[in-house]
């Protein structure tokens, strides 16, 4: 055929091509841990932030914090807010409760995900202890208090998407924990 | 078929005969033949689904839907009318992949542009002959999962995939289609996607390194610019859904979590992946018809094309924005205000190429002499019902008002103003300006007229109307809708039905051209037409250019 002495030239276009999909099917993966961190760093879509402490000077400003719970309805838990809403002053660390209630007849993990509503509040929603990072166990019956310490950032203040917020939804669903136990049953 | 003539090929190396012509094939224009014979049928099923869908909307109500599950089921009673709305659902996603990954891309790609990127460039052959034929077979499979899936369980007690083309988790996970036809749907667009990334690193190979001597980049017909457009955002995109999808099936079968929010997943980040493919997507459907229509045009009006450099490259601009403006499909998951503005702004950017390219046609015709012959009708058709398919993208395009219109008919009536009276007129205007070229016989021109006026009447009452639809709020993809919405479902309805009609006149035109001994000339266009194809007899000789041609 007239494109033999085209050969080696045509592998050459075809497996730089190749490797150009290659590349992007591992970006699609890439995507994953990628679009986790910009949501952690962002608070895009409404996740909220980790910090060790308040900052020491809260100010005066205050906002309305509501309290949201969901369950899988496969965990067999009452799990609801011990208060439906709180107001907290900018900067100061607050202290809220959730209840859950295992009435499944057997030990049952779960665990939470979470988020606040608006989502441009999710950057300046910072949690300083929550019982959703951490697995949760439950025994038959057991009750137990689930605290969830946090602040909302006064630099929500100098933010034009989020300056005007007074009111910030924290909602929280339980899931059941998949154990290599139970999958297997 | 076709090419039961063609053995009077001259320089013909006895090239296997019978099937074996086919299923072996590393001709590019055999191939090109049974990508278009393909396409034809895989567009049979579509429609089918589609006037299914148009006589289940008729009327208020549940007409058809749940007989048809007693039927193809036998579910009985309320089961029926259950399995019937979920049918529904199923006939719409399975019309939307049947004629994006088995109507528009084989028919354009596959086959227009395997036929015509070789002989336009002056190449004896596609450049791996080999990987040619199996991006075809790959193709027949890939419909088969497809049908396949329809008829085995997807949501418990149910058949077939209902999750839109989209196939948005966790719709798509275990939550929502539990049963074997989703995995069926999506190893169905894992063969199609193979197919397409195969085919796209053939044109690429082909159109970089087996132009005939003086066939630079800058002087290759429009078509082949955008074939070439086409495949780079195939190969930039299409690896992207592959991943994406591929993350649904291991979500689904094998316990991952990259979308299952119970175990930390996102649900939107599938949204984001998706689209990232999705939108680019759409731009491979419609940017070979751009090509098409520009060599239409030009031919028609006996003039090259006005600011052809410009024409090339808007398509190129129209091919890079694209890649960064897949979250206008998106509005509604909760983005800020900021990254929402970034979006519309990106987005009303691609109208200035687009524009380019709709002025500069308007330019090519400008003094021109003109012949309004059945492929330019179909060409101006498509210059005209695709630049309002634009103008209500500008609309969509920004986020407040997609709030209102997100999902609903007026989505709808905008991209089948692009895709089928945008797409779908370009593979018709096609059609019927290369259908000599590639039999060597003659549908006489009033046939593809009249497909034309009936396609052209019929498409706008079908669609025109959903435009009200949607801006009175019915949402897409429901089997029943309020009384209020009564009366334009039902005129889009009989515009349905009347392009069934169209599309009988298209299946005449074809008995016409194989009964009748007319010949076509190798040229029947006129000066008009200064392609290399129209250098070559009608049909191309099984080889071509065995001296490679020298453009000037």
């Amino acid at each position: 055929m007239n494109a033999a002495p085209n050969r080696g030239k045509n592998l050459r276009v075809a497996a730089l091509a190749a490797g150009i999909a290659v590349g992007m099917a591992g970006l699609a993966y890439a995507s994953v841990p990628l679009y986790r961190i910009f949501c952690q760093a962002t608070g895009f879509g409404g996740t909220t932030q980790r910090a060790a402490a308040a900052p020491e000077y809260p100010i005066e400003k205050t906002i309305t914090v509501r309290f949201d719970a969901n369950t899988a309805a496969s965990l067999g838990w009452l799990f609801k807010p011990e208060q439906i809403e709180m107001k907290v002053k900018l900067g100061e660390q607050a202290l809220a409760h959730y209840r859950a209630i295992n009435h499944a007849k057997d030990i049952r993990v779960g665990t939470a995900t979470f988020n606040v509503t608006p989502p441009a509040a999710g950057v300046y929603f910072n949690k300083i202890q929550c019982f959703c990072f951490t697995e949760q166990t439950l025994k038959p019956g057991e009750s137990v208090d689930m605290p969830v310490a946090f602040f909302v950032d006064p630099a929500i203040l100098d933010d034009p998407d989020a300056r005007a917020i007074d009111t910030i939804t924290l909602s929280y669903t339980f899931y059941p924990v998949e154990t290599p136990g139970a999958a297997s049953n | 078929m076709a090419h039961a003539t063609a053995a009077h090929d001259a320089h013909d190396h006895g090239h296997p005969t019978g099937w074996r012509r086919y299923v072996y094939s590393t001709n590019h224009k055999d191939i090109g033949t049974m990508y278009l014979i393909f396409a034809i049928i895989a567009g049979m099923i579509g429609g089918a689904l589609s006037i299914a869908m148009r006589m289940e909307l008729q009327e208020p109500g549940i007409q058809i839907f749940h007989g048809l599950a007693a039927m193809a089921y036998g579910a009985e009673g309320e089961a029926a009318l259950d399995q019937g709305k979920h049918m529904y659902n199923v006939f719409v996603t399975g019309h939307a992949l049947l004629m994006i990954f088995f109507m528009v891309m084989p028919a354009m790609i596959g086959g227009y542009g395997n036929w015509f990127v070789p002989l336009m460039i002056g190449a004896p052959d596609m450049a791996f002959p080999r990987m040619n034929n199996i991006s075809f077979w790959l193709l027949p499979p890939a419909l088969c999962l497809l049908l396949i899936s329809m008829f085995v369980e997807g949501p418990a007690g149910m058949s077939g995939v209902g999750g839109g083309w989209t196939l948005y988790a966790p719709l798509s996970l275990d939550a929502g289609h539990p049963g074997p036809a989703m995995d069926f749907a999506i190893l169905s667009i894992h063969l199609a996607g193979a197919s397409s990334i195969l085919g796209a690193i053939n044109f690429i190979t082909t159109i970089f390194n087996m132009r005939a001597p003086g066939m630079t980049l800058h002087k290759m017909p429009l078509f082949v610019w955008s074939i070439l457009v086409t495949v780079f955002l195939l190969l930039l995109s299409l690896p992207v859904l592959a991943g994406a999808i591929t993350m649904l099936l291991t979500d689904r079968n094998f316990g991952t979590a990259f979308f299952v929010p119970s175990k930390g997943g996102d649900p939107i980040l599938f949204q984001h992946l998706f689209w990232f493919f999705g939108h680019p997507e759409v731009y491979i459907l419609i940017l070979p018809g751009f090509g098409i229509v520009s060599q239409i045009i030009s031919t028609f009006s006996k003039k090259p094309v006005f600011g052809y450099l410009g024409m090339a490259y808007a398509m190129v601009a129209i091919g890079v924005v694209g890649f960064i403006v897949w979250a206008h499909h998106m509005y509604t998951v909760g983005m800020d205000a900021d990254t929402q503005a970034y979006f519309i702004a990106a987005t009303m950017i691609i109208a200035v190429p687009t524009g380019v390219k709709i002025f500069s046609w308007i330019a090519t015709m400008w003094g021109g002499s003109i012949e309004f012959k059945a492929p330019m009708l179909w060409a101006l058709g498509f210059i005209f019902l695709f630049t309002i398919g634009g103008v209500t993208g500008v609309v969509l395009a920004n986020a407040g008002v997609d709030r209102s219109l997100h999902d609903t008919y007026y989505v709808v009536a905008h991209f089948h103003y692009v895709l089928s009276l945008g797409a779908v007129f370009a593979i018709f205007a096609a059609w019927y300006y290369w259908f000599p070229k590639i039999t060597g016989r003659v549908i006489p021109d009033w046939i593809g007229s009249w497909h034309f006026y009936t396609a052209f009447v019929s498409a706008n009452i079908v669609f025109f109307p959903q435009h009200f639809l949607g801006l009175a709020g019915m949402p897409r993809r429901y089997i029943d809708y309020p009384e209020a919405f009564a009366g334009w479902n039902l005129i889009s309805s009989l515009g349905a039905y009347l392009s069934a009609i169209g599309m009988a006149l298209f299946f005449y035109g074809i008995f016409r051209a194989f009964t009748s001994k007319e010949r076509a000339a190798e040229n029947p266009w006129g000066q008009g037409a200064t392609t290399l194809e129209w250098t070559l007899s009608s049909p191309p000789p099984f080889h071509q250019f065995n001296t490679l041609p020298v453009i000037k």
